[in-house]
């Protein structure tokens, strides 16, 4: 197990390594420079170079990197270029609305998705199989941001029960959990559609395994085998996919705070492509990646927990 | 890894599928769809950029069969060109992704266990710990937003999913015997890869076409949603989503008609591709019956 | 009274029938031997008393165990007699057990789902059991997982999960089938000592007639979902009446008939000299060094032509790698292999002309040809060796045709797919496609080991034929030794990378050497030996 561990962190810091050196590249590439886009059009070609030095724009490529790399590896994100305060305050302010915005919508997805693919794979066939599947082969189809227009038309502008968007701050967690609630149903009901057909595959799959007819021929009934034997081995398929889905609904997340006027990661990301502030670009990809990287290393783990094969295997 | 399929003759393959309810009612609307696309190019109730203020936010009658928005443009006639911009998108991401990632994928798995491939499967990982809208956000920063780079940003999140799908299909084939005979008869790993490995994982390959084709459409929408994807004039359904959105309380049908021409396409495609596996898959098709 | 009583058992499974007018009985202590090929319907038997069949299976007749009716029971009651009442063992013992729960808490789970204690005593009955089994204590703690034993110890725990409370009746469905010689004689041994302490009834089914003249007190031979005979092993096979069990019992002794022609001269066809083969292991931590499996250590031999040499041994001794070095589809680590007197670059790889001159039948007649093309292209796919030589038209057509013939089949085949063919046949197609650029040498790796024993006779009497008429060297894999010893010249004995023993094969088999050869030789189950015996029991 200690081994194992070890050569997962490795490849963490391995993947996070070369996710750094695309994120830095690419962003290099982008045309526009952010020290003219901050003095305006009329500025003096000599200011701008001053600025550029100031900024740090004019060492070369590799010692930018560099200086870049380790700053984060001190939490030094750099200063924005716009806001003119460090990049890390900034985002922290955004990460804590985006990132409990995710483990919601992700706790929602796993507590509907579960039992919902459990009892369609218990009852496969019936009527409640399929008209369960109808259901999440809809909800697959809908996009998450449509989604959420629909649950403001209904649930804000008709019943008034949530408000259309904005957020309160944390100084109260019922009120900023409410507003978080309807987002994180936008962006859990078509995850949670997903999972349960990977749940209810899954099982079906570990159902026609043969140690499940082992376990009958010991005096098991149907529904303790899938309980006691096919669920814990169908759960290898169902971590992958929780764990990629983390990945999309931090991505919808970018996309769902722009319904509701959430002021977090994404609209911090959009903000920042247009008026070329690519430090806070640069920083919030970074910290994205790293959030995805560690939530993979942690499915990883727990592969490992779920199936003793795992422990002592590499890779 | 599933198995593929032993071969089925052409003709009975095409029987076994319309007698599948899901391929049948999902290839309808898929079709449906496909020819609204096309119908787009030869006629259109109107204009799709023609503006007509005062006749703005009308609801569906006889003469805008699902009403005008808040330019008065004929909303028919957008959700028509808007189908072709989503297709069109949707295809050529889908087909970058085949194109470039199954001879990937395949490469890796002819050259298992080296170097190479572990360089092109570690490829594939990093581009996996980018969330998919993030590389489509950071591309359309560097390059401007518009159609082509939506669909380059969409391509490149398809390429590993078909280097990763093709690859571990690929090697479960290696084992098999008749690899071994080809292999026996001095066939080069890359005649073999083509002549023997390809026909074989191809049923595999459209099953997952179909659902990155369908996941294409839902990305595109997001795209235009935010603004990153194909611009105006040209409609979109993303687009239309996100100039709704401060109407929907004024004009529900504004948000509700792109947004259910989203759900049918894409309920569409996705329930043919799931016709299409248990056709494919005998061992599925059996399980079911 | 007898403990199980099948009566007129039917089965028909989505209106087709699996199951006729079945008639099987079990005593207290006895162990019935059921015989049949695949598909005869001996595991549907088995599951139809056991309920536990395929949905939409409509059975019919009845089936008493101890007098009382066991068809047509609602399932929770049957629960309740499986695994408490009717054990049952199956034959593949890699999956049968739950990868990710250690063997104590499955085997005491027998005990605690029957409800009769808490989960304390079951796992000292679990312990207990899995003693009984020979699996102590020492070396099998209850927390140990599947995946760290072997495949007759899985096959042990299976064992104990289906005696843990000590059924009134066994059922063994093939197994040993999945098992090394020496493994299956250990696990037979066991099951017998486990049917006399316990004075349970076993139902011991099987494809191998050998292994129930040695361990089964009656016997059933079925067919096509049949019972075609029954009665006591000795006085049965001793007297078969029924013409199937008679082919039956005839092919599974079968000797093909041999006149290989004098020795051709010429060099050997094969000669692998000091060949050593290693495969690096996955590296259990990164940047560690990587270490080195050596399967292959250092073997050498020869086959000169029109000689046939068996290579015997267990899973894992290496014949396989051997074989795999030898086809050059694996790079060696040292010495050499020279095809007809051409030494293989151990870099390059073997030139086409090398190639051409050994071909390969494999063991699985469904995984060997690609089902997308016809018998033509398969047979004829060897022909990309011989570059722009190769046959084209209609010298093509004929060369096919001839291979096609030579094995037994028609020119007509040629435009059929491969799934219109049985798996006797396709093991022909496999034999026309090796023959197809008339070789000096083909491995047969396993190549008879997946038929049933009909067809496997037909096969090995076609390739004694062939290398007969054109004097073709074979180098016969298998782990099966009375194959080998009716089909092959000379045998190699293999075990852990190296060759243990080796000689003309009559020799080898009536006086072996080597402890391992004895060893082996001892566990295979033979068919006259075991009637001799059991008579000689009967007599006394």
């Amino acid at each position: 197990m200690p081994a194992f561990i070890f050569g997962r962190l490795v490849s963490l810091v391995l993947s996070l390594l070369a996710a750094s050196i695309v994120i830095f590249f690419v962003l290099e590439v982008v045309p526009g420079d952010p020290a003219a886009f901050m003095l305006g059009l009329n500025a003096a070609p000599d200011t701008v170079a001053a600025l550029r030095q100031q900024l740090g724009l004019d060492a070369p490529l590799f010692e930018r990197y560099f200086t870049w790399l380790f700053g984060m590896l001190q939490g030094e994100f750099g200063t924005s270029y716009t806001y003119r305060v460090p990049v890390a305050d900034l985002v922290a302010d955004r990460l804590w609305i985006s990132l409990p915005l995710a483990i919601y919508a992700l706790a929602l997805s796993t507590l509907i998705a579960f039992p919902v693919g459990i009892l369609a794979a218990a009852r496969r066939n019936s009527a409640t199989d399929v008209s369960v599947m109808g259901i999440t082969q809809l909800g697959v189809a809908v996009p998450n941001f449509w989604f959420a227009m629909m649950l403001v038309l209904l649930f804000a502008v008709t019943l008034r029960w949530f408000s259309a968007g904005g957020f309160p701050g944390w100084d109260d967690p019922l009120m900023a959990l409410k507003s978080l609630t309807l987002p994180a149903v936008a962006l859990a009901l078509p995850q949670a559609s997903i999972l349960a057909r990977v749940m209810r595959s899954a099982l079906l799959d570990t159902l026609g395994e043969d140690y499940v007819r082992t376990a009958r021929a010991k005096g098991l009934t149907q529904r303790q085998a899938l309980w006691r034997h096919a669920l814990r081995n169908a759960l290898i398929p169902v971590l992958t996919i929780i764990g990629l889905q983390f990945s999309f609904l931090l991505a919808g997340a970018i996309i769902i705070e722009n319904v509701f006027f959430l002021p977090g990661l994404g609209r911090l990301v959009f903000q920042g492509i247009s008026s070329r502030d690519l430090i806070v670009v640069k920083s919030v990809v970074m910290i994205l990646v790293f959030a995805v990287i560690l939530v993979t290393f942690l499915v990883d783990v727990t592969y490992a927990l779920v199936d003793p094969r795992l422990r002592r295997a590499q890779r | 890894m599933t198995v593929p399929a032993p071969m089925v003759q052409r003709d009975s393959l095409l029987r076994a599928a319309l007698s599948s309810r899901s391929f049948t009612i999902g290839a309808a609307i898929t079709l449906f769809v496909a020819l609204a696309a096309l119908l787009s190019f030869v006629w259109t109730p109107y204009g799709f950029a023609a503006q007509n203020i005062p006749n703005r936010l009308q609801p569906p009658s006889p003469e805008h069969w699902l009403g005008t928005d808040h330019f008065g443009r004929d909303m028919f006639s957008m959700i028509l060109v808007g189908a072709r911009t989503s297709i069109s998108v949707a295809l050529v991401a889908v087909s970058v992704g085949v194109l470039i990632g199954t001879p990937l994928g395949l490469f890796a798995a002819a050259r298992r266990g080296t170097l190479l491939d572990d360089i092109v499967m570690r490829g594939n990982d990093l581009v996996f710990a980018f969330p998919a809208l993030l590389i489509a956000i950071l591309i359309t920063a560097v390059f401007g937003p518009g159609a082509v780079n939506a669909i380059i940003a969409i391509g490149i999140f398809n390429i590993p999913v078909f280097a990763r799908l093709s690859r571990g299909a690929a090697l479960s084939l290696w084992q098999r015997e008749f690899i071994l005979a080809a292999r026996v008869s001095g066939k080069s790993a890359t005649r073999i890869s083509f002549e023997h490995i390809l026909p074989n994982i191809t049923n595999t390959l459209i099953v997952q076409a179909t659902i990155q084709f369908a996941l294409g459409i839902l990305a595109e929408a997001a795209l235009a949603y935010v603004g990153l994807g194909a611009q105006p004039p040209i409609p979109s359904w993303g687009k239309m989503l996100a100039d709704a959105q401060t109407m929907i309380a004024l004009a529900p049908h504004v948000a509700l008609v792109p947004g259910l021409a989203i759900v049918i396409t894409v309920l569409g495609v996705n329930l043919m591709g799931d016709g299409l596996r248990d056709v494919f898959d005998p061992r599925l098709r059996r399980s079911r019956t | 009274m007898t403990l199980l009583e099948v009566k007129d058992l039917s089965l028909s499974i989505a209106e087709y029938a699996i199951l006729k007018d079945v008639d099987l009985s079990v005593d207290a202590g006895e162990i019935l031997g059921v015989i049949g090929e695949s598909g005869s319907g001996k595991s549907m038997t088995a599951l139809s008393v056991m309920q536990l069949l395929p949905r939409g299976a409509v059975t019919g007749g009845s089936v008493l165990l101890d007098g009382e009716e066991l068809l047509g029971r609602p399932e929770n009651q049957m629960c309740a007699i499986r695994g408490r009442d009717i054990g049952m063992v199956f034959q593949e013992p890699m999956t049968a057990l739950n990868p990710v729960k250690t063997i104590g808490d499955q085997v005491a789970e027998t005990v605690l789902v029957h409800g009769r204690t808490g989960r304390g005593e079951a796992m000292r009955i679990a312990r207990e059991t899995l003693d009984r089994v020979e699996l102590p204590a020492s070396k099998f703690p209850l927390d140990r997982y599947p995946h760290e034993l072997s495949g007759g110890q899985r096959q042990r725990v299976v064992i104990a999960m289906a005696i843990a409370l000590r059924p009134r009746l066994l059922i063994a469905d093939e197994p040993t089938t999945a098992l090394d010689v020496t493994t299956q004689a250990q696990i037979l041994t066991l099951l017998q000592k486990l049917v006399g302490e316990d004075g349970m009834g076993m139902i011991l089914i099987t494809h191998d007639l050998a292994v129930v003249a040695g361990n089964a007190d009656r016997v059933a031979i079925m067919r096509h979902g049949e019972v075609v005979e029954a009665g006591e092993t000795a006085p049965l096979f001793r007297n078969l009446r029924h013409p199937y069990s008679q082919a039956l019992f005839a092919a599974s002794s079968h000797l093909p008939d041999r006149n290989p022609p004098a020795a051709g001269g010429g060099g050997p066809v094969l000669a692998v000299d000091k060949v050593v083969r290693d495969y690096p292991l996955p590296r259990r931590i990164p940047f560690a060094p990587p270490a080195y499996f050596r399967a292959v250590k250092g073997v050498s031999l020869r086959i000169e032509r029109g000689e046939n040499v068996g290579l015997v041994g267990e899973s894992g001794c290496g014949k396989s790698t051997l074989a795999r070095a030898i086809m050059a589809l694996e790079p060696i680590q040292g010495g050499t292999i020279a095809i007809g007197g051409d030494v293989v670059d151990a870099r390059r790889g073997a030139s086409f002309e090398t190639r051409r001159r050994m071909q390969v039948v494999f063991q699985d007649p469904y995984g060997s040809f690609n089902p997308r093309h016809r018998v033509d292209r398969l047979v004829s796919e060897p022909f990309h060796l011989l570059g722009s030589a190769a046959p084209q038209g209609a010298e093509r057509t004929r060369r096919i045709t001839r291979a096609l013939e030579e094995v037994g089949l028609e020119a007509a085949d040629a435009g059929k797919y491969i799934h219109e063919f049985s798996g006797g046949q396709r093991q022909r197609i496999a034999i026309a496609r090796a023959l197809i650029t008339e070789p000096s040498l083909i491995i047969l790796d396993e190549a008879v080991s997946a038929l049933d024993v009909s067809i496997r006779a037909q096969i090995l009497d076609l390739l004694a034929g062939l290398s007969d008429r054109l004097q073709l060297s074979y180098l016969f894999i298998s782990h099966d030794l009375s194959v080998v010893r009716s089909i092959t010249d000379r045998v190699l004995v293999m075990k852990a990378g190296e060759i243990v023993e080796s000689g003309e094969t009559e020799a080898v088999f009536r006086n072996p050497r080597h402890p391992y050869t004895r060893e082996l030789i001892a566990a295979t189950p033979n068919l006259e030996a075991a009637l001799a015996t059991r008579e000689g029991q009967g007599a006394r």
